[in-house]
């Protein structure tokens, strides 16, 4: 584990009102969940996940086949398709286009992918102002934050923080009810919805035999983004690709019951392509950014593919007793929880936060909670595993091999054992039948100390059980 | 070229050759209930409603151009170009812009109306939503720029889901550049969870349900 990790970790744990906030927020997303896919509500949602990863499972592994399939049918309907292999392609094809058209203003909708290209920074540097316009991703741009949650994206952010922010960063009175603040946000995003050139949005699905982007959403602003400027940028990534429209019914009846325990979101657009002749209003230019940025890597490992079927919605994170205490900061990359523990080592390389795989108990929420059935904590114990390979072949782990060793020895030789027991009684401190916090000094080094910070140890029982067995 | 490289990789690493052939995809199970046009009513209703959104029925399509005028009741309102909204009388009612044809006009309008008038081609009664498509007759901005979206629906136009919908319309893409499904208000709980309606999408929704 990175000493970054570990320093952010034991921030988090150490502010309360923060502990709070993840807790009730991600309490109230979990129950909601829960409610909305119960049985009696929804006798299906077992065959439901069933069939939503065959259908994964089965245009993973043709992806190619329904990616041109896709960009096909996008351009029967006037749109075009753009690949590319990393953050730079995306962010100097918008660019590119944005001087072309001579557009100033970006609105953006809220997108993972996007944030996973750091793209709002990227058109930033280049003078481009791309507002977020999903009321929580602007409160985390407003911050020069990043999203907290892969939905709840400002659950860190209480009214206070919206508060000062607003204050600070618009200029207005201080105003502290969350309904004024919407407000407040609607109508300086507003102007910017009606002036901007380009709407950019991620995309929930991609429908090959429609050539249709899906966008699923509560507050209206991917309508508006999608709607008001004269041209439409989807950027996502090539696992979004789903076979047929007919499928959609299968994804959405999961989706928003995962997510926020909506039957269904209270927006879903279906959208194929500019504005078509005698059409009133919409787009005239229609653009879907298909991004690699490392999932290709991901598709060789039939098992590892599975991590691609992941539709975002965010209820692992929810249902994980280490994001509940942890949050959505301490993970090393934008995709958090269980979800972004398999993401993040597969795109980055498992080197990039060891310690990631090993942030979870494998108690299995995740994979009971996932909509299209990821096996996330097998993936975890893979990684684990890989972790620890690549860790010897960087000669790291060479003092665990050893204790490890020596401890196999020890319990494959009785007295020995006994010996060893003896000892460690004799060497703990006494501690009165209290559990031990805290070793003394030359015991208190290294992986041992670290390893007492967080956890005590039983007191040392007056007699062994040997000792009892053989006096009984 | 971009492209080339990754549909390369993508065929590399799954053992696929350009062009391959693919199986079918899995069938999908779309449910058909058939449920009774009285039943159907009551439950969209009562979806609306629980999602804070008002519902009426009216018996005539007079029936329902009175309803609207109550609902203007002195203020400002545009209507899209929906041909049933002009049959009920709607279009024409004090009050109510209408025949918009330009974009630019339609913005103008639409962002000072207090209310955006549409029909709808389709209602899914199991999640009281409203099935929006775009065309000539029905514009994006309507019901979306006002802060209150009211809806006239003749009774027929009721599905049961979207299983029946996507039987229905296997390719809405087909028919329209854009089909946005309405469910309630906008809203949001970005701020502490708290539910915030009306936040970017109009915060009122009206259903009238003609017939």
């Amino acid at each position: 584990m990175s000493a970054e990790f570990d320093r952010k970790i034991h921030d988090t744990l150490a502010d309360a009102n923060l502990q709070l906030a993840i807790y009730k927020a991600t309490g109230q997303l979990k129950d909601d969940r829960i409610r909305t896919t119960a049985d009696s509500v929804l006798p299906d949602y077992q065959e439901l996940r069933t069939q939503a990863n065959a259908l994964k499972k089965h245009t993973i592994d043709n992806l190619d086949h329904y990616l041109e399939e896709f960009q096909r049918n996008v351009e029967a309907h006037g749109g075009k398709v753009v690949y590319c292999k990393d953050a730079t392609e995306v962010s100097d094809f918008v660019l590119d286009l944005a001087k072309r058209r001579g557009a100033r203003l970006i609105v953006k909708s809220k997108s993972m992918t996007t944030e996973e290209v750091d793209l709002n920074q990227r058109l930033a540097h280049h003078g481009m102002e791309s507002v977020e316009t999903d009321l929580g991703e602007y409160i985390v741009q407003l911050a020069h934050d990043r999203p907290y949650h892969i939905v709840a994206v400002s659950m860190h952010k209480t009214r206070y923080d919206v508060a000062d922010l607003f204050t600070k960063e618009l200029g207005v009175v201080r105003e502290t009810v969350p309904e004024k603040q919407a407000q407040i946000a609607r109508a300086v995003l507003r102007e910017k919805f009606l002036t901007a050139g380009i709407g950019i949005s991620g995309a929930n699905f991609l429908i090959a035999d429609s050539g249709a982007v899906v966008l699923v959403e509560n507050e209206g602003n991917a309508r508006l983004t999608t709607s008001a400027p004269k041209i439409h940028i989807a950027v996502a990534g090539i696992e979004k690709v789903i076979p047929r429209a007919a499928d959609l019914p299968v994804f959405l009846k999961l989706l928003g019951r995962s997510a926020t325990g909506q039957p269904l979101s209270v927006y879903t657009s279906f959208l194929s392509g500019p504005r078509r002749a005698g059409e009133v209003d919409g787009p005239e230019e229609f653009y879907v950014v298909l991004l690699d940025n490392g999932r290709t890597k991901l598709l060789p490992d039939r098992s590892r593919r599975e991590s691609l079927y992941c539709i975002r919605c965010g209820a692992c994170l929810n249902a994980c007793p280490v994001y509940r205490k942890i949050g959505g900061h301490c993970y090393p990359w934008v995709y958090s929880g269980p979800i972004g523990a398999i993401l993040t080592p597969q795109f980055m390389g498992v080197s990039h936060e060891p310690g990631l795989p090993f942030a979870s108990s494998l108690c299995g929420a995740c994979g009971e909670v996932c909509p299209v059935k990821i096996d996330i904590p097998k993936v975890l114990l893979e990684l684990r595993g890989e972790v620890r390979k690549s860790e010897a072949r960087e000669g790291l782990n060479r003092l665990e091999k050893l204790a490890f060793r020596v401890f196999a020895w020890v319990m494959t030789h009785p007295r020995i054992y006994e010996m060893a027991g003896r000892m460690a009684a004799s060497m703990a401190p006494a501690g009165d039948g209290k559990w031990i916090g805290s070793l003394p000094s030359p015991m208190s080094v290294g992986p041992l100390k670290a390893w007492l910070r967080e956890r005590d140890l039983p007191p040392s029982p007056p007699k062994s059980f040997r000792e009892m067995w053989r006096n009984r | 070229m971009s492209r080339e490289n990754i549909l390369h990789k993508v065929r590399t690493a799954l053992g696929r050759s350009a062009g391959q052939a693919v199986a079918l995809p899995p069938p999908v199970r779309l449910r058909l209930p058939e449920v009774a046009m009285e039943d159907r009513i009551a439950t969209m209703r009562a979806r609306v409603e629980a999602l804070a959104g008002k519902t009426a029925r009216v018996p005539t399509m007079e029936a329902a151009r009175e309803f609207v005028a109550g609902a203007i009741a002195g203020k400002t309102a545009v209507a899209s170009n929906a041909p049933y909204l002009v049959e009920c009388g709607i279009s024409s009612l004090p009050g109510v812009r209408s025949g918009i044809r330009e974009v630019g006009e339609l913005m103008a309008v639409c962002a000072q109306a207090d209310i955006g008038i549409t029909s709808a081609d389709y209602a899914l009664s199991d999640t009281g939503t409203l099935v929006m498509m775009a065309s000539p007759a029905e514009g994006r901005l309507v019901s979306l720029l006002p802060p209150a979206h009211l809806a006239v629906v003749p009774r027929e136009r009721i599905l049961t889901g979207l299983d029946e919908l996507f039987t229905i319309l296997p390719d809405p893409a087909a028919l329209t550049s854009s089909m946005v499904l309405i469910t309630g208000p906008s809203q949001t709980g970005d701020i502490e969870q708290t539910l915030i309606r009306g936040v970017h999408g109009p915060g009122e929704i009206t259903v009238v349900i003609v017939g």
